[in-house]
């Protein structure tokens, strides 16, 4: 636990810091390191939140793939007076003011709402004394464990709704044990539908995943198509 | 020692996000403003994981984090082309000098 609460504090100073150079420095390269360091910290955030598949992509994606295209971009583009375009200190201080006076709205807005909706079921898992948290066992709920879970959800199976895998229940929803049609059994008593506790599937992401695929693939032939080499405009 | 909550989380979440929003309103360089709305979406992942621990979210919020991941890919692949076809055409990135739609 300790150990969690000093990797956090020291992943969440490299990400605000990384995200502030990023806004302040005025040279792109240096801009593009922050970059790395805010996106790498921040997928470090996501594993000690337990999302570790979330955590793997934003590296392996995030990192690995979008910044390096950004690093080229940089490489393309920045040559010799263009490394460094800078903004009046006028626009830059007044920007700075606007900053600070919106991140205290933002952060004084999030932090006033008390997140646990009475229960208190946050400040438990946060501590570790969650009923499933502290269960133990092979690979407990605490340590993330949700490759199966997603996999599943992007084919349209709710492995954590509908068959109480993964998570917690308090994370994972109610069990859907709604009738299809409300009030069905009580018009026709004796004859139900279905079964009283019969679970109605919950609804998966199968598509979006598509959805999102062809967009990948649609939108990586047109940067493709955008970025071929045409003539270059004569000075 | 106290135990972590959603609050810290949510705050750092805060930081990215104005930091994202200052450094697309006040950089001048295209790719600058590239790295601030991927700041702003990160800010976006962040609080969609925080609340998919602590809130009855659930395996939701990682979801809808991931496809903000590949669309934030796609956008990050279209939109520097598109610098790049401004920079072949301008010779430069400074997004101020684009201003030839003016009426």
């Amino acid at each position: 636990m300790t150990a969690q609460i000093i990797l956090f504090w020291l992943f969440a100073f490299l990400t605000c810091a990384g995200a502030i150079l990023v806004a302040v420095s005025q040279n792109v390269v240096r801009m593009a390191f922050s970059l790395v360091l805010t996106l790498g910290s921040t997928a470090v955030l996501f594993l000690l939140l337990g999302a570790d598949f979330v955590g793997a992509t934003q590296l392996l994606v995030y990192v690995g793939g979008t910044l390096v295209l950004l690093v080229f971009g940089v490489m393309l583009t920045a040559t010799g007076p263009f490394t460094r375009i800078k903004s009046s200190p006028a626009d830059a201080i007044l920007s700075g003011l606007i900053g600070v006076v919106f991140l205290f709205i933002v952060a004084s807005t999030v932090t006033a709402v008390d997140w646990d909706g009475g229960n208190g079921v946050a400040q438990k898992i946060a501590m570790g004394t969650h009923a499933k948290a502290v269960e133990g066992g092979f690979n407990p709920t605490q340590q993330g464990n949700t490759t199966r879970p997603l996999g599943l959800s992007f084919l349209s199976l709710r492995a954590d709704r509908d068959l109480k895998l993964g998570l917690p229940k308090e994370l994972s929803g109610e069990i859907n044990t709604a009738p299809v049609v409300p009030g069905m059994a009580a018009a026709t008593p004796g004859t139900t539908l279905l079964p009283k506790t019969s679970a109605l599937l919950s609804t998966g992401y199968l598509l979006p995943f598509e959805i999102v695929s062809v967009h990948l693939l649609v939108v990586l032939v047109g940067a493709a198509y955008l970025a071929r080499t045409k003539r270059r405009a004569t000075t | 020692m106290q135990a972590i909550g959603p609050s810290p989380f949510l705050f750092i979440g805060a930081v990215l996000f104005v930091c994202g929003v200052i450094c697309m309103t006040t950089k001048r360089n295209g790719i600058g403003i590239l790295m601030g709305v991927e700041l702003v979406l990160n800010a976006a992942n962040l609080n969609f994981i925080t609340f998919s621990r602590f809130t009855p979210l659930g395996l939701d919020g990682q979801v809808f984090s991931l496809f903000v991941i590949v669309l934030a890919a796609a956008e990050a692949a279209v939109a520097l082309a598109i610098a790049l076809n401004f920079y072949n055409n301008h010779l430069t990135i400074d997004v101020d000098r684009g201003d030839e739609l003016h009426g």
